[in-house]
């Protein structure tokens, strides 16, 4: 089979998927949780229940306030024990709800046996409310909620859905395991989003990197096939491992070879992606009635002594979770929530889970240091490996002097922040350190216009 | 604990290490020069790189105030092109002279690594050409026997360019003669400078656009020359291998500085030094003019840069 990639630019780290043979294990109950409002892309959540208030497993905690916005639920059962504002991994204060953990009493109608449930609801407009009411967002990263995704404007119509199993930051191991462990419901997951938009066929793209995952959702999806119609429409393609191969544009170039053209979305082009994870919460949202409360994340780093995949409820302390790791890493230098090219630094160990937490990552001093900037050599190795066919030696030069105008007509608002010019640049010139303020100037410039 | 933004980790790949491939891309046509002409080209390389580290470092720390820049390795491989670009008999102090002229005026006066417009050995080069004909165009004959022998006088000769440019010597020049020639010290061995070449090339430091582009202008010229008057120019093979092809349009040419950013732009710079470089060669008052070729080039490699935009995605 022909490995599918994007064209333009990328790059090739090495993929350090050192715990990608880690099973998943289940994370014990902290004692508290804090559960964020702002979880999602969009408005935070508004709180609906008040300190004091007894809460099970699965009881909604917060409604959305907004269109774009997502319901949140509890993810422990106990006592509500404060709302109030806390710092998240950046020490942003964010509204915070705190419950004291009691027990683990779930909501009588989530199913936790682990039937697999592949009869799927012959209503879309039930798949996608249920969706709705389960607080579902993206886990790929930009936690989008799922059931805006799900109800194409009109006039656009999907023809094509990715699902994202590319998983091209190194060290992520996340998605991995879940294709491997949990195949099955991802399988029905995807068929469910398939159906909720009009039996859309689905593609399941995922890196060669994952021989295992390739290997067990292809097997899955051809034991699956007979039991209902929707898998039919279902085919898994392997992509070649590049970097920032799991990127919504460059996924649907390498899949579909289409561009979505600058400023536009990707239905505009009939693509919707969606990450593997969330076609597993869209599973257990839709099949088991189980809202998104608990998700799959990756602790890890070379200087981390036994690697882990975790599932973990929503609201959990990192701290907590690196001590039930064996504790931060003595060599740890910097300690990373998500990947290392695209992922954050943790400033506040203290800040909780979200929906959309992948990873722990420690990398050491050696690992992370960056060199001091020295002068461009002009070799053009940041143009070739920006996958968006950007300049970036020259948006940085233009940022350094604000030039607006010249910024935007070198499209610096078209840069996904992957993080290629930096990683590759030899002068280690801070590239995208001066590229990503001039592209939300540049961002808010134009909406002003509109 | 640091806390910085994306990405997190880097290549590598460093300018350090970059020059330093360039370095041991250079170690082959070096050796060959050393093997060839003995001492004479052991100072000639120990002045020029001696010269440029010690001006570069002296520049950086009292001029600019900064921190000593030489680490980068650049200034070694500014030296080793210039030693190399020169006749192993030119005098000390005139290689010392190079040695400002490139460093000094076309590097450090533009701000130094990275800011200068034109390649800081050609300008030396052709700074020293002008200044200095006479020791600049006397050209020692490579001689394995009398090369590391100090009472002997190296005999010089001209070089096969300057015999065709005489009009002598249309027949008599073989393919093996053109391969291995005297010339500048660098230029003795065009196969260990596409030794370097392809070193450079596996290292991933260079992309061969340039470099394929300069060989296959000078190439398709000399032939349709060669072609309309077979008695009065010599093959393209010949052309090819003579004179400071194989060195500028490897080595030179390809510094990343002063040429241009794109694959496409870079294919039209390499046609600009092979014609630039045909039309001197035939034309000119010159019997070599890969240098002044690409010091032309190399000021519109702006223009190139702006002309060549990358394609954008998700734009028409």
């Amino acid at each position: 089979m022909r490995k599918l990639t994007f064209k333009m630019g990328g790059i090739h780290p090495a993929d350090k998927k050192i715990s990608s043979n880690s099973k998943i294990e289940i994370l014990p109950l902290p004692e508290k949780v804090y559960v964020s409002m702002a979880q999602h892309l969009g408005a935070p959540a508004t709180p609906v229940v008040a300190v004091g208030d007894t809460v099970k497993v699965g009881d909604v905690i917060a409604e959305p306030s907004g269109f774009v916005s997502a319901y949140v639920h509890s993810p422990v059962s106990g006592v509500v024990k404060a709302i109030a504002p806390r710092a998240d991994i950046a020490g942003n204060l964010v509204p915070h709800i705190e419950i004291e953990v009691s027990g683990d009493e779930w909501r009588e109608d989530i199913d936790l046996s682990t039937t697999l449930i592949t009869d799927i609801p012959e209503n879309p407009a039930d798949i996608i409310n249920k969706v709705k009411l389960a607080g579902v967002v993206g886990l790929g990263g930009a936690t989008f909620p799922t059931h805006i995704k799900l109800s194409p404007p009109p006039g656009k119509k999907a023809e094509c859905i990715i699902l994202n199993g590319a998983e091209c930051e190194p060290y992520l191991t996340s998605d991995n395991r879940i294709m491997i462990e949990r195949s099955s419901e991802i399988i029905i997951g995807a068929a469910l989003l398939s159906h909720a938009m009009g039996d859309c066929p689905v593609v399941i793209a995922i890196e060669e990197n994952k021989n295992e995952a390739i290997m067990t959702m292809s097997s899955k999806l051809s034991s699956l096939q007979h039991t209902t119609s929707v898998c039919g429409k279902l085919s898994i393609k392997v992509l070649q491992k590049k970097y920032p191969q799991g990127g919504e544009k460059q996924l649907i170039d390498a899949v579909m070879g289409r561009q979505v053209p600058s400023g536009k979305i990707p239905i505009d082009v009939g693509a919707v992606v969606q990450n593997v994870g969330t076609a597993l919460a869209v599973y257990e949202a839709v099949q088991k009635n189980r809202p998104l409360i608990t998700n799959v994340m990756t602790v890890t780093g070379d200087c981390q002594l036994v690697q882990h995949n975790y599932q973990f409820r929503i609201g959990t302390p990192l701290s907590f979770i690196a001590e039930q790791a064996g504790g931060v890493p003595a060599s740890a230098a910097k300690i990373i929530s998500g990947g290392p090219m695209m992922g954050k630094a943790i400033s506040n160990m203290e800040a909780t889970t979200v929906k959309g937490t992948s990873s722990l990552l420690y990398l050491t001093e050696e690992q992370t240091k960056r060199r001091p900037g020295s002068a461009c050599i002009r070799c053009g190795r940041c143009a070739g490996a920006c996958p968006m066919g950007l300049e970036p030696y020259l948006l940085f030069k233009l940022a350094k002097v604000s030039d607006m105008e010249a910024l935007e007509s070198n499209a610096v608002q078209d840069c996904i922040e992957c993080g290629c010019c930096l990683y590759s640049c030899p002068a280690s010139v801070p590239l995208l350190d001066m590229i990503r303020p001039a592209k939300a100037d540049v961002l808010r410039i134009i909406k002003t216009r509109k | 604990m640091l806390v910085s933004p994306s990405p997190h980790i880097h290549t590598d790949v460093t300018t350090r290490r970059l020059m330093r491939d360039v370095i041991i891309a250079l170690v082959p046509a070096t050796l060959v020069a050393l093997l060839f002409y003995g001492w004479a080209e052991f100072f000639v390389l120990l002045v020029s790189i001696g010269s440029c580290v010690l001006l570069e470092w002296l520049i950086t720390r009292f001029m600019f105030r900064k921190p000593s820049t030489i680490g980068d390795l650049s200034a070694v491989v500014t030296g080793l092109l210039l030693a190399l670009n020169l006749p192993s008999s030119t005098p000390l102090w005139v290689v010392a002279i190079g040695a400002v002229v490139a460093i000094g005026v076309a590097k450090m006066s533009f701000g130094g690594l990275g800011q200068n417009v034109f390649n800081p050995a050609i300008v030396a080069r052709v700074f020293l050409l002008i200044s200095f004909p006479v020791y600049m165009t006397s050209w020692p004959l490579p001689d394995i026997s009398s090369a590391w022998n100090f009472c002997v006088d190296a005999v010089t000769g001209p070089t096969l360019l300057g015999q065709l440019k005489e009009g002598g010597l249309t027949e008599g020049i073989s393919l093996s003669g053109a391969l291995f020639q005297g010339g500048s010290a660098g230029e003795i061995s065009d196969l260990a400078l596409i030794a370097g070449f392809i070193y450079l090339l596996v290292r991933r430091v260079i992309k061969p656009w340039i470099t394929l582009s300069i060989w296959a202008t000078v190439l398709l010229f000399a032939l349709v020359a060669w072609l309309i008057a077979p008695d009065a120019y010599p093959q393209p093979l010949i052309s090819l291998c003579t004179g400071g092809i194989m060195l500028g349009s490897i080595f030179m040419a390809t510094d990343y500085v002063t040429s241009p950013m794109s694959n496409k732009g870079g294919i039209i710079f390499g046609i600009g030094i092979g014609l630039i470089t045909m039309v001197i060669r035939y034309w000119g008052a010159y019997p070599e003019g890969v240098s002044f070729a690409i010091l032309i080039m190399n000021a519109f490699v702006p223009l190139i840069n702006k002309m060549c935009k990358s394609k954008k995605f998700g734009r028409a």
